[in-house]
């Protein structure tokens, strides 16, 4: 096992970061000086790191590594984990700033931080003290890369039926041991971690998997339509072992509370990168049909081509102003953030396929072709549609809870 | 004390509006209780009483019913006192 990380004493007792005080009250529709400062600085990134080398990446099915260590050496893998374990203690409204202008340039980029935060924040919140102690300060830094491992090849949207089984050998205090099959986990060839979920005989229950743990194997899964070069694996365990330790949360409470609480991270996030791929989109749409003529005028003075931009633009701001409300909710604490939460993912993902759609359309054939982002764009907003709760997931959820007035 | 039930009551009432729940009604027989609202009852009972719910606390015991979760927030805020 890795040697104890702990970069402060206070990270085995550390807390996700909710600061009533420090949110604004009453009706909220701006972002702070700071938020402002930190958005331009993730725009700059995402503009010279980023934007140039999506393509290629999409097409070798793989991220450089250099632009993975320049997204950890500025804090932002381990984003929201607390400042006492070494992570950001990042508001979720400038993470989700964060999230839209990684997003804005790679999915797949913006998956990483998707799902390293999903399993981060899971553990920060249900970890017990001694793994938190061992792992959390590593995950803070982005020195470990974490990733989730609850989808199955029978158990998809129906999480809950997983097959994966645990049993702990030799009773209370003996290791767990775990075999079964996981299947699109997303950046699973190169995590370093794995939040796994498994079907103990009291319940479903999950567990920290290191990947060189005995008895887990990995290998790709390739050709995939979109978020090309998000690194996904087919995960084999074999009585694979982990400690007792490593058990997240209690037995019983796998789905409930610890899944529940890395998928409502990864909606957040999904939110967020889906607003990115929607402004991507009306940004090249814009450029495009200013410059293009077509009878004797530019496409954007057509009133069609005009209806379509007049979507995206109201499409894109309604998507990110569901992502502040939730965001905002979420810096509060609020029991509600949640389920609002659901509504921004639920409309971004859906307006970033359409937005995506249009674009392809405006840009004709050009919009096709692969030596253009448009049509990346779209294999990209598809899947943020598919995962972290399907549309139709949602569509189930969405009516059974209540919401506050707003 | 009752102050507190009547809190949590009232954060229910959301989601159970078509009936009154008692104190020490078992909300998951009520069959409601899917892991959404299992997260916004731990988000409210944190952020309403300030206390932390932390993985030891994970026992279905705590959250089944009103009576159940005040206790759970009278434990949380005597250890926490007593530290």
């Amino acid at each position: 096992m890795p040697p104890s990380e702990l970069v402060s004493a206070e990270a085995e007792t550390a807390r996700l970061p909710v600061s009533p005080a420090a949110a604004p009250a009453g009706m909220w529709l701006e972002l702070s000086a700071e938020q402002q400062a930190a958005r331009r600085e993730f725009r700059a990134f995402a503009d010279e790191h980023v934007v140039p080398n999506a393509a290629r990446w999409d097409r070798e099915g793989r991220i450089d590594a250099e632009a993975i260590d320049a997204v950890r050496r500025r804090g932002w893998l381990g984003a929201l984990l607390p400042a006492a374990a070494g992570g950001g203690a990042m508001d979720p409204v400038t993470y989700g700033l964060l999230t839209e202008e990684i997003g804005r340039g790679c999915s797949s980029l913006r998956s990483l931080l998707t799902v390293h935060e999903m399993a981060s924040v899971a553990v920060a919140r249900w970890g017990g003290r001694e793994l938190k102690q061992e792992v959390l300060g590593s995950l803070a830094r982005g020195e470990r890369i974490a990733a989730l491992a609850l989808t199955e090849p029978e158990a998809g949207s129906d999480a809950k039926s997983l097959q994966t089984s645990v049993r702990q050998d030799g009773g209370e205090g003996g290791d767990w041991v775990l075999d079964g099959r996981k299947r699109w986990i997303t950046f699973g060839m190169v995590a370093d971690l794995f939040l796994l979920f498994a079907r103990h005989a009291d319940g479903l229950a999950a567990f920290l998997v290191p990947a060189d743990a005995p008895g887990l194997g990995r290998r790709p899964i390739a050709d995939v339509v979109g978020t090309r070069a998000a690194a996904l694996a087919e995960l084999e365990l074999a009585g694979c072992r982990v400690p007792a330790r490593y058990l997240v949360g209690r037995v019983g409470f796998g789905f409930s509370h610890v899944a529940a609480s890395a998928l409502d991270q990864g909606r957040y996030s999904v939110a967020w990168g889906a607003v990115g791929v929607s402004q991507a989109c009306l940004e090249a749409s814009r450029e495009h049909t200013a410059r293009r003529r077509q009878f004797g005028k530019p496409l954007a003075e057509h009133q069609l081509v005009q209806q379509k931009l007049t979507d995206m633009i109201v499409e894109t701001r309604a998507a990110r102003l569901l992502c502040y409300r939730a965001g905002h909710l979420r810096r509060q604490g609020d029991p509600s953030a949640a389920a609002e939460t659901l509504l921004a993912k639920y409309y971004a993902s859906r307006a970033a396929v359409r937005a995506a759609l249009d674009a392809v359309q405006l840009h004709g054939a050009e919009g096709l072709c692969a030596a253009n982002p448009l049509e990346r764009y779209l294999r990209d907003a598809k899947v943020t549609e598919i995962i972290e709760g399907s549309t139709q997931i949602l569509q189930s959820l969405i009516p059974r809870h209540p919401l506050p007035e707003l | 004390m009752e102050e507190r039930k009547s809190k949590i009551r009232q954060f229910l009432s959301r989601f159970f509006r078509s009936r009154e729940i008692g104190d020490e009604e078992d909300i998951f027989e009520l069959g409601f209780v899917n892991s959404l609202l299992a997260m916004q009852l731990v988000s409210f009972i944190e952020k309403e009483f300030g206390v932390a719910v932390e993985d030891e606390d994970l026992d279905l015991d705590n959250f089944r019913s009103i009576a159940a979760l005040d206790a759970l927030v009278e434990r949380k805020r005597a250890a926490h006192a007593a530290v």
